[in-house]
């Protein structure tokens, strides 16, 4: 596969993860809260198609768990009990875009369940928790690379652009900031903010410190770029017919600095959604009960969770295709300053 | 080359001041500090807290705080656990040697494979076997570090070749000199092998590159024209051509490395900074968060000074610029 190609379908699978993750509530059949203390660590509930018979059923059903096996301590289906899988159907209330709604793609009709992935402690749906979950995790990967590169890339350009003074104050600073490993740069910042908050506070501290912690490295390479970007004889040519700054730099300057930005976001948004992850799962970002893929790999931690139950990794590996399109789409962009 | 290593290290030691600062600038402007917890405990009156706050000269303002902080960096103590109740020095270094020994293993390991094997990539990349590294590098790289630690801790549970956390066995203490070298070693293998997978491919593909870019100088063509060996050509004639690029990577792979052994510290319970750091965080104990903070920086200096003097050996335009 060329690697123009294969960015297009990593644009695809992008496109279709973030627009799940984005309509998480209707996605979901469970809100993201809702607890079945009764059914800790239930397996995925199977769909299936065929019945007891040997019928086919186009419509996917789903068998209840039997109440003497779970009396037992047991995860058992109930043959006798077949449930048929609804769509559209009304759950509970979510809300996109300040729009509430209460209709899910899909679900099952009471005490049956419908666990595509599983149950975590507290009977909570891992499904709907992995969308919930991913849908913030995406989220402040975005913005805290939003962050990081417009902070570079000012930077960087008005340390390219005007040089002298300026220039060196910001690349000493940059420096600075590199001489620090930025994981430990990152815990540091943290260990500055207050420790008790809630998860919408969480979730912008978390994009603030990774945003502002990494401003260097693409400051470092816009001014490179632009160093060399301002001796253009046509720059120099419309410097000489009198042009603003502002007007060099948005017109000559910073066109030239696209493709490395675009560039530099691909590689630095999976880096970001990694750092939300570790930092959650450490406790020290988006904490329980709110889902965010960090803290709910923490589960792992325990030994009867990392050896049992295989379904608590999902959160963990669904970050694989994601971070392997993100990859192929920083391949596919023109590269520049950075190695193949 | 003396006179260029003295520049590095007074380089180095420049910005260790400066990491010092800014690191104890960003700490302090926290809100709240340990003594403020305290407050929650109906046992512990305002004034109490008031005068430990006092005692510990955290009514200070913050310039005087640093010099007294920098003083106590110069007499080698770090500053002040409160939690602890003691200097930070003692309870950093012997963790900072444990992170030491992690990542100096792990960086050795991951370049003494990456380097062959980067070489020998970019010697046949349009071949299968160059396809195969292709693919399997871009998912070790999707991989995220948390579900690789993970995966060879479960490894470690279910098939019990190797301990599931820790340094050293039970019995450590009484064992030979040789038993207890064996014994941290096979407790350094899983969490080593974490740090060499998560910075393995990137290295691969620098290497790769970088190698590649001077396979078509024409003094490789001269050498193979004169019937230099294709081993001895790359090895001998091309690497040392194409090192300039991988030493400044190789300050970038320590800080690499570093990162990501805080955290695969906390999952496989490695007794080095990461664990220690993230109970300073939670206790809100700052210096104790500071100690492992210059730490690391102080390794990746000493990294970047490690990594100079490989260039100066290894490229020779670099030693004849300095004549």
């Amino acid at each position: 596969m060329s690697r123009r190609r294969a960015g297009r379908v990593a644009l695809a699978v992008l496109g279709a993860v973030h627009l799940a993750a984005l309509g998480a509530g209707f996605l979901a059949p469970y809100a993201p809260l809702e607890q079945n203390r009764m059914l800790p660590y239930a397996p995925p509930t199977p769909l299936r198609f065929v019945d007891a018979d040997g019928g086919f059923h186009l419509r996917p059903f789903v068998y209840a768990l039997s109440e003497d096996a779970l009396d037992e301590g047991r995860y058992e289906e109930d043959r006798g009990r077949a449930v048929p899988v609804r769509f559209l159907v009304h759950g509970a209330p979510y809300s996109i875009a300040g729009l509430t709604a209460r209709v899910h793609l899909f679900g099952v009709e009471e005490p049956a369940g419908l666990f595509l992935l599983g149950t975590d402690g507290v009977g909570r749906d891992q499904l709907s928790r992995l969308l919930h979950g991913a849908r913030l995790s995406l989220a402040a990967g975005l913005l805290a690379t939003l962050l990081s590169l417009g902070l570079g890339w000012l930077l960087g350009t008005l340390a390219g652009f005007y040089g002298g003074w300026l220039d060196a104050i910001v690349m000493r600073g940059a420096e600075l900031f590199l001489a620090l490993p930025w994981l430990y740069l990152l815990f540091a910042v943290r260990a500055a903010l207050p420790l008790h908050v809630s998860a919408a506070q969480a979730f912008l501290m978390v994009v603030l410190v990774i945003g502002l912690v990494d401003w260097a490295r693409p400051a470092r390479l816009v001014r490179g770029l632009v160093l060399s970007a301002r001796e253009r004889n046509y720059v120099l040519a419309a410097r000489g017919f009198g042009a603003s700054d502002l007007y060099l730099i948005r017109r000559h300057i910073a066109p030239q600095t696209v493709s490395l930005v675009l560039t530099q976001a691909a590689l630095l948004v999976p880096q970001y959604i990694l750092a939300e992850v570790t930092l959650s799962f450490l406790g020290l970002g988006v904490s329980e009960p709110a889902p965010s893929l960090g803290n709910m790999l923490a589960a792992l931690q325990q030994y009867h969770v990392l050896v049992s139950y295989w379904w608590m990794w999902v959160p963990g590996l669904a970050l694989v295709p994601v971070f392997l399109a993100y990859f192929a789409l920083s391949q596919a962009l023109p590269a520049r300053g950075e190695p193949a | 080359m003396t006179r260029r290593l003295v520049r590095r290290a007074a380089h180095g030691l420049a910005l260790l001041a400066g990491v010092s600062l800014l690191s104890f600038v960003l700490v302090e402007l926290a809100p709240g500090d340990f003594f403020g917890e305290m407050r929650l405990d109906p046992r512990m009156s305002e004034a109490t807290v008031r005068l430990l706050r006092e005692r510990h000269g955290l009514d200070r303002p913050l310039h005087e705080r640093y010099l007294r902080w920098a003083g106590s960096l110069l007499r080698g103590e770090l500053g002040f656990s409160f939690a602890y109740g003691q200097p930070v020095a003692p309870l950093v270094w012997p963790r900072a040697r444990n992170t030491l020994v992690l990542t100096a293993t792990a960086t050795a390991l991951a370049w003494s494979v990456a380097v062959p094997l980067g070489v020998w990539w970019a010697a046949r990349r349009r071949r299968a076997a160059g396809h195969a590294l292709s693919a399997l590098t871009a998912l070790l790289l999707a991989l995220p570090d948390l579900v690789l630690a993970f995966a060879l801790l479960l490894l470690a549970v279910r098939t019990g070749w190797f301990p599931a956390g820790g340094m050293v066995s039970l019995g450590h203490e009484g064992m030979t000199a040789a038993g207890r070298l064996g014994d941290v070693l096979w407790h350094l293998a899983l969490p080593a092998t974490a740090l060499v997978l998560g910075v393995l491919p990137v290295l691969l593909r620098h290497v790769r590159a970088a190698v590649a870019a001077t396979l078509h100088e024409p003094f490789v063509l001269a050498a193979r024209a004169h019937g230099v060996p294709e081993g001895r050509l790359l090895f001998r004639h091309v690497l040392p051509a194409a090192a300039n690029p991988l030493v400044s990577l190789f300050g970038l792979s320590l800080a690499g490395l570093l990162s990501m052994s805080l955290l695969v510290e906390v999952v496989m319970s490695w007794p080095g900074l990461g664990p220690l750091m993230l109970e300073a965080i939670l206790a809100r104990d700052l210096h104790l968060v500071l100690g492992p903070v210059l730490a690391s920086t102080l390794f990746l200096v000493c990294g970047n000074l490690l990594a100079d003097v490989l260039l100066v050996a290894a490229d020779p335009r670099i030693r004849a610029e300095e004549g």
